[in-house]
């Protein structure tokens, strides 16, 4: 139980800080992507006997690699194209499973995690993920700023737009093939993106707004498996709904708040 | 490096143009461009939408490629001389969600002179009060910028331009949005920028404003006119530009021309001396 709550915080500050950027530079799509498309990876890993992880990069780098062809390649909106992409990923992945015994059992776990099994090395690939991700958020963080920002600004600025892009849909990258254990492919996405946007909401800085959402990301890790253990839930699920709710409990009390005429405010 | 330390000698030009033909995807939206800007000279873009004026733009500070022709600015290839250059585009697809405050905004534009890890100096941090105050939203640099209106917003960017402190200083449609208040400001300001020795370029749909500028191009997907704006901003050359000048008696009277812009659609006044036409 405590090493699952330690990989729940570890989890909460790897995806606030990715979650951050998804959040402010529109990258929910790519993110999603990613959640898809590391599930047939995980799955013909999972055949062949190699590490899950490896499989995990390999899906996440096909899956940058199709969306970003299908949107070169169309000039109109290749949402459907993209959507097809996605479910094609699921379905491919969900078709590698069926081959294994325990098929439901596995696709279960890749999908939705299993924080109450992570070992000590798991724990180890999600610290070393946290600590890399905080450290180029640091190094970089001017170029991301103006990135987020705006990207011709950047790019004017002499930050090539394109090259801190990619790293930031690397570091997204990284992030989900460093969590999916714990909290599953699908369920990382949440991660993602309810901390960070409630974050969003509460802070007025992007340290602040990391901040705040690695502490959301943990509380609701905390009051997750807590709920989990007493009302007999899954657990990773618990822990993205606590997540999920938290962000909308903090949108209806910012949308109050600002029904009020705030004269304090003006003199901060 | 300091401001001004780089400035160019004057009469070197800071914007030399060879045949130059700008357009995205490949296809050109206007072309044979010849035009040289020195330092300390501004140049005013005038031209309906689309006409070409950010696309020109956007060429100039290297978003987008010289599709032909030959292009230097600040004596390198578009987009080489980042530390020197300052640019404000029309539109910023963020300033939303983005939990910043209006400093925050405006400290930005010291990044290209400290790279990743400098030190913002005092110096940095005088610009950026100096630009918060010459744009009067100095009350206003602990808002988040999302708090702030549309018109405020503008006047922070305009701030962060400032604050670049730049030798090339490129806007397009800088008062769009601005107040009366803002607008006024945002001319003092800039007639400074020039004096300090700075070169500007601009796009504008304000002919009364344009008549000022050293230089003005006058666009229509082409070339139609280069050359001081008493001389380039004639009745005729309106009326090719736009296609439709109003002769208001009352106004040519007093020798002003009224341009009314077909997709626009703000009258604008030129006022071109006593002997008009």
């Amino acid at each position: 139980m405590l090493r699952a709550l330690a990989a729940g915080i570890l989890v909460s500050i790897a995806c606030s800080i990715a979650g951050t950027f998804v959040v402010l530079r529109g990258l929910a799509f790519i993110g999603d992507a990613l959640a898809h498309g590391v599930l047939p990876g995980v799955a013909i890993a999972l055949i062949l006997g190699i590490p899950g992880i490896v499989g995990a990069a390999a899906g996440a780098v096909v899956m940058i690699g199709g969306v970003s062809v299908v949107t070169s390649r169309s000039r109109l909106s290749s949402d459907s194209a993209i959507g097809l992409l996605f479910v094609g990923m699921l379905a491919l992945g969900v078709v590698i499973v069926s081959r294994s015994t325990t098929f439901s059992g596995d696709l279960i776990r890749i999908l939705f995690g299993e924080i109450l099994g992570v070992g000590p090395q798991d724990l180890l690939v999600q610290a070393v993920a946290a600590v890399l991700l905080g450290a180029a958020a640091f190094v970089f963080a001017r170029p991301f700023l103006l990135l987020c920002f705006d990207r011709d600004q950047a790019q004017v600025a002499g930050f090539s737009a394109r090259l801190y892009h990619n790293l930031m849909l690397l570091l997204v990258a990284g992030t989900v093939i460093a969590s999916f254990q714990t909290v599953g492919t699908l369920l990382v996405f949440g991660m993602l993106l309810a901390p960070a946007s409630a974050g969003a909401l509460l802070a007025h800085r992007i340290g602040a707004m990391m901040a705040v959402g690695a502490l959301i990301g943990t509380i609701s890790s905390y009051v997750g498996l807590l709920l989990s253990y007493y009302l007999n839930t899954a657990a990773g699920a618990t822990i993205v709904l606590v997540a999920t709710i938290i962000f909308f409990v903090v949108l209806a009390a910012v949308n109050l708040r600002s029904l009020v005429p705030a004269t304090d405010e003006v003199a901060a | 490096m300091s401001g001004s330390a780089g400035l160019a000698p004057p009469g070197a030009p800071i914007i030399a143009a060879h045949g130059l033909a700008v357009g995205y995807d490949g296809r050109s939206v206007v072309e044979g461009i010849d035009v040289g800007v020195g330092a300390r000279t501004s140049l005013a873009l005038v031209g309906t939408n689309g006409s070409g004026k950010s696309t020109l733009l956007r060429t100039i500070v290297g978003l987008l490629p010289v599709l032909r022709g030959e292009l230097s600015v600040l004596g390198a290839r578009p987009g080489g001389a980042p530390a020197r250059l300052a640019y404000q585009g029309q539109f910023h697809a963020s300033g939303f969600v983005l939990p910043l405050r209006a400093i925050d905004i405006v400290r930005m534009a010291r990044f290209p002179n400290r790279g990743l890890f400098g030190r913002m100096t005092e110096e940095d941090h005088d610009l950026v009060h100096w630009a918060l105050r010459t744009m009067g939203v100095e009350n206003l640099a602990r808002q988040p910028l999302r708090s702030l209106s549309g018109g405020q917003q503008q006047r922070v960017y305009l701030s962060q331009v400032l604050a670049r402190r730049a030798d090339l200083i490129v806007l397009d449609e800088p008062t769009a949005g601005l107040d009366a208040g803002g607008r006024e400001r945002y001319l003092q300001a800039f007639a400074a920028e020039l004096e300090r020795g700075a070169t500007l370029v601009t796009s504008t749909h304000d002919i009364g404003e344009a008549v000022e500028y050293d230089q003005v191009l006058l666009l229509a997907r082409r070339v139609v006119a280069l050359g001081p704006g008493r001389d380039v901003l004639t009745a005729d050359r309106l009326l090719e530009t736009f296609g439709i000048v109003l002769r208001d008696p009352h106004l040519e009277h007093e020798g002003r021309l009224v341009v009314a812009e077909r997709a626009h659609g703000h009258p604008q006044v030129v006022d071109r001396g006593p002997q008009a036409p």
